[in-house]
């Protein structure tokens, strides 16, 4: 069965999620990038993936879009709503069939995502054209300068006639944002989106990102190594840490009662108000291990605080998929 | 847009005209008087005399010049010293030759690089990828003239395919035509192919590291037709810029086919020129050589600048 067919056998429907990742686990060359990643997206949910570059956002997301580079490969199940094979098992062609239409998503680097030599118009109306959402050339004109409207671009008409070069980088962002979710799809998946923006123009994107997906009862994977801006958008908060997800919470929870030690190492990192006895701003000791080489048992140990012995093996997951932290020696104060 | 191409077009015509006082100056200061040569060695100084007169090489250099670059521009390149004819129509017959020739070759050469540049890119590290890059390497050490004998001798002698040289008009018979330009085609673009073939290959190594390449995937195209809509007309700017270059050797590169293939193009006239001392003739065919070179230079650049949108801005 197509994936289309499928598609229209399970309607939107509230109580399904839209994402289920199951041990989703990243090798290249018997070298374990990213481990068990577990977790799922409901209709409309805003989850947040947080942590330190290098620490496996970014992989997970290309993983679940099926974009990951020559020579990783991923094994685990991603499980998307209304399609009955599992994306990791399913060809090629089919999984470009569901990218820009099921599946949208917005990168890091504006200044570099756009085809230079084209004019951002028709890289818009180049998604509803692959996917055959509209009838024709000039529908499909009209609708990305819909869509260039939606995302509040100012005389989307002229903008749309612009090549990349000629915006600034808010303005690409928007058109990005613009093609992630032309076709109403339901992952939103934003890696970074505001990193390289001004602060003044975060604000805005945060705000379309957060309508868009209301609009389209999408659900959002957004993945940023800043607290602050990953607090304002998601309502449930992923951590991870050495290409595993180390502790999950709803954002307020997880924000104010931290369990796991890198937890209220990335929120002490992150309070710029607070200074130790000889007045430096808090970190987090040590730094990211180059290319992924992590200790064995639980990633972080080399690290922690409370690391010790009991730490050479991997602690496992207590609680459940949305609410739970993988430590031998979680802070008190909430269940888990 | 205008202001740049203006630009462009003035700095054509400054090269033009430097090129035309080198080109007359370095003939002029060979030594070898052209009536002494015109006339032998037996010639009397007094009939000498009267030929330097005929042919006004007794006046000073600078009116020498003038004459013939005032000539130029309305396709009047002089009288030959040597046979007496005009050398303006013979340049032009034999250019026409010489364009089919490299026009055909450049064809030969991108059919071979765009094909095996892209798939050997796109097969980077894995066997064929190495296999296409190695047959480029051999391509580009095997010079064009040992590729034009070697062409004949397989096709034209051994199989009796194709005849081995000589050339008839397009207009004349349009069959035999293509039949006698095919050998030296391929001769002339097989190995400009292998040495294009690397540009494509590192040019879409590049554009494939490209993030809007990653978007065009995420939009939902295949990586193949995400590297045909929007890899390759990326990839082609730099393409382009090498291909004007390269057009250049190809020109030379005719000149030795031609005379491999016993063709009367451009290439076999100068050489005749240089054998006969016919000096006019030389300076004519030497200057018509580096316009077609710059020309070529100065439409590079206008395509370039219609290619690449950001270029368009600059100016």
């Amino acid at each position: 069965m197509s994936a289309d067919a499928l598609a229209a056998a399970h309607p939107k429907d509230p109580t399904v999620s839209v994402l289920e990742v199951r041990d989703l686990t990243v090798v290249t060359g018997g070298h374990t990038l990213l481990e068990d990643v577990t977790f799922s997206l409901g209709p409309g949910e805003r989850v947040g993936l947080i942590g330190e570059s290098g620490s496996g956002k970014s992989l997970t997301a290309l993983a679940v879009m099926g974009l990951l580079p020559e020579g990783l490969t991923a094994t685990g199940t991603v499980q998307l709503r209304g399609v009955e094979t599992d994306l990791l098992r399913i060809g090629e062609r089919e999984r470009s069939g569901l990218r820009g239409r099921r599946l949208g998503m917005v990168f890091q680097e504006p200044m570099t995502a756009l085809n230079p030599l084209m004019r951002v118009g028709n890289q818009v109306a180049e998604v509803l054209r692959i996917h055959g959402t509209v009838d024709d050339r000039e529908d499909a004109t009209q609708r990305a300068q819909r869509l260039l409207a939606d995302v509040e671009l100012p005389d989307p008409g002229r903008i749309a006639r612009r090549y990349p070069h000629q915006l600034s980088g808010g303005q690409r962002q928007r058109v990005m944002l613009a093609m992630a979710l032309a076709n109403g799809p339901d992952v939103l998946i934003c890696d970074e989106p505001t990193t390289a923006l001004d602060v003044t123009v975060q604000a805005q994107m945060l705000q379309l990102i957060a309508a868009g997906v209301a609009d389209r009862t999408s659900g959002l994977l957004f993945i940023s190594h800043d607290l602050p801006v990953v607090a304002t958008v998601c309502e449930r908060l992923l951590v991870m840490y050495g290409g595993r997800i180390v502790e999950a919470g709803p954002t307020e929870e997880l924000l104010t009662r931290p369990r796991h030690p890198y937890t209220e190492g990335l929120l002490a990192a992150s309070d710029l108000e607070a200074v130790d006895d000889q007045g430096r701003l808090p970190t987090i000791p040590g730094a990211v291990p180059p290319d992924g080489r992590f200790p064995s048992g639980c990633v972080f140990r080399n690290r922690c605080p409370r690391g010790d012995e009991a730490c050479t093996v991997w602690p496992g997951w207590s609680g459940s998929d949305g609410d739970g932290v993988a430590c031998w020696y979680p802070s008190e104060g909430r269940h888990g | 847009m205008l202001v740049q191409l203006t630009k462009r077009t003035l700095l054509l015509l400054a090269s033009l005209v430097l090129a035309s006082v080198l080109v007359f100056w370095f003939l002029s200061v060979l030594p070898g008087d052209p009536a002494q040569v015109a006339l032998g060695t037996g010639a009397t100084p007094e009939a000498v005399a009267e030929m330097q007169e005929r042919f006004g090489t007794d006046r000073p250099l600078t009116v020498q010049y003038l004459d013939w670059v005032s000539g130029l521009p309305v396709g009047d390149f002089g009288v030959s010293y040597v046979t007496g004819a005009t050398i303006g129509p013979l340049i032009v017959d034999r250019l026409m030759v010489s364009l089919w020739l490299v026009g055909a070759g450049m064809l030969v050469a991108l059919v071979i690089a765009v094909p095996l540049g892209t798939l050997s890119a796109v097969h980077h590290r894995r066997p064929l990828g190495t296999v296409l890059a190695g047959v480029s390497q051999v391509g580009i050490a095997i010079p064009n003239f040992l590729a034009g004998i070697l062409l004949i001798g397989l096709v034209a002698v051994s199989w009796r395919l194709l005849p081995a040289g000589g050339w008839v008009p397009p207009a004349q018979d349009p069959v035999e035509f293509l039949r006698r330009l095919l050998l030296p085609a391929l001769a002339l673009g097989i190995i400009e192919g292998a040495v294009l073939a690397r540009y494509v290959r590192s040019t879409v190594l590049n554009v494939l590291r490209e993030d809007f390449l990653r978007t065009a995937r995420a939009k939902g195209l295949t990586p193949a037709r995400a590297l045909v809509r929007h890899g390759l007309r990326n990839a082609a700017v730099p393409v382009v810029t090498i291909l004007g270059l390269q057009l250049a050797v190809l020109l030379v590169g005719a000149v030795v086919v031609e005379r491999v293939f016993v063709i009367p193009g451009l290439g076999s006239l100068l050489l005749d020129g240089v054998a006969n001392r016919d000096l006019l003739l030389v300076q004519g065919v030497v200057m018509v050589l580096v316009l077609a070179v710059l020309l070529l230079n100065y439409l590079v650049d206008v395509l370039y600048t219609a290619l690449d949108p950001r270029l368009r801005a600059a100016a």
